[in-house]
């Protein structure tokens, strides 16, 4: 008979991580984006068990002001809301929407993007690092989106970045974890938290990101976009756990041949 | 608030022609909006929330009145 699961089993209680003086214990980071509505996409933030979401700052529509916000169904004092510069194409755009969400929030944490193409909305790595060193000068806390170039997230890292957050794959593509190796290399030399942001597509992405030794992971299509959004939500949270599990673990060595499981000594 | 002849702003974009001269605060309660919940720009500056009464503003200015939405 199996044993039953021993309590050790749950995750420690104290693996934490903390970006800019804040501690988090969920390491799943969830976008705000492409949900059927807001209620959907507070319940599914509630089932990815989160503590911190992406949101997004535009324009407020004057010709219906009533219109649901946001906040009202993913509520700021539940959440940890992380503005980001989704849209942005230059270093004065990013900046400019920055500072419009530290007066619309009330905090300094916020999420680096700088985009170079509408087709890949590959990171453009120059003017993400000149951003950085534009909001690192005014004070913001900055996580910064970037390609998987451990040269490029070491510059960032000195410029001040808060934390690392290294596409997997392109935004919204759900290819998963496209070279493993370079995000390990990132989370290698990094001393401030890596998270993989962009390419998660189902749990076992998850789990691999995690199983690198990435300290978060932040995703929004992988959810959103699938057929039972809640369900998944749920699905990632267990796979970054057990992800971060198995990385804590260490995992055994892998071996070109077969070694057996049950002993040799008294075979029949 | 002081009677002008007429003046124009630019709201996000919108022109808008207005009989008098609001201030910020004033101009963010007439739209309808909750000035906890936005942000607003004046010609690229940030006004700061605490300055909405005392900003008051002048044709030709151009505004813009943010708030957060779902995004990823």
């Amino acid at each position: 008979m199996n044993a039953p699961v021993s309590p050790s089993a749950e995750i420690a209680s104290d693996d934490a991580w903390t970006v800019a003086g804040r501690t988090f214990r969920s390491r799943l980071i969830v976008g705000t984006g492409k949900y059927k509505d807001y209620a959907q996409n507070a319940a599914a933030a509630e089932a990815a068990g989160a503590e911190m979401v992406t949101v997004a700052l535009r324009r407020v529509n004057l010709s219906d002001p009533s219109q649901p916000m946001l906040a009202d169904f993913v509520k700021p004092e539940r959440f940890t809301y992380l503005p980001n510069t989704a849209g942005c194409f230059t270093g004065e755009e990013a900046v400019r929407t920055l500072r419009l969400a530290r007066e619309a929030g009330g905090w300094d944490l916020v999420k680096l993007e700088v985009l170079s193409d509408a087709k890949t909305l590959y990171p453009d790595m120059e003017e993400t690092l000149r951003a950085l060193k534009m909001l690192v000068a005014e004070g913001f806390q900055v996580m910064v989106y970037c390609s998987d170039d451990p040269v490029y997230a070491r510059k960032l890292e000195e410029a001040g970045a808060a934390a690392i957050m290294p596409l997997g794959s392109l935004i919204g593509s759900g290819l998963g974890i496209l070279n493993p190796l370079t995000i390990r290399l990132i989370v290698e030399q990094a001393k401030v938290p890596v998270v993989v942001d962009a390419g998660v597509g189902t749990a076992s992405d998850a789990a691999a990101a995690m199983e690198l030794g990435c300290d978060a992971v932040l995703m929004n299509t992988a959810i959103a976009e699938a057929k039972d959004p809640i369900r998944m939500a749920r699905a990632m949270k267990h796979a970054v756990i057990a992800g971060r599990e198995a990385y804590l673990a260490g995992r055994m060595p892998r071996k070109l041949y077969a070694d057996p499981s049950s002993p040799l000594a008294g075979l029949i | 608030m002081e009677r002008v002849a007429t003046m124009q702003l630019t709201i996000n974009g919108e022109m808008r022609e207005l009989s008098w001269a609001p201030d910020v605060a004033a101009m963010v309660a007439e739209l309808g909006l909750d000035a906890r919940k936005v942000a607003v720009e004046r010609n690229l500056e940030i006004v700061p929330r605490s300055l909405y009464a005392a900003t008051q503003l002048a044709d030709g200015d151009r505004i813009e009145i943010v708030h957060f939405i779902g995004g990823g």
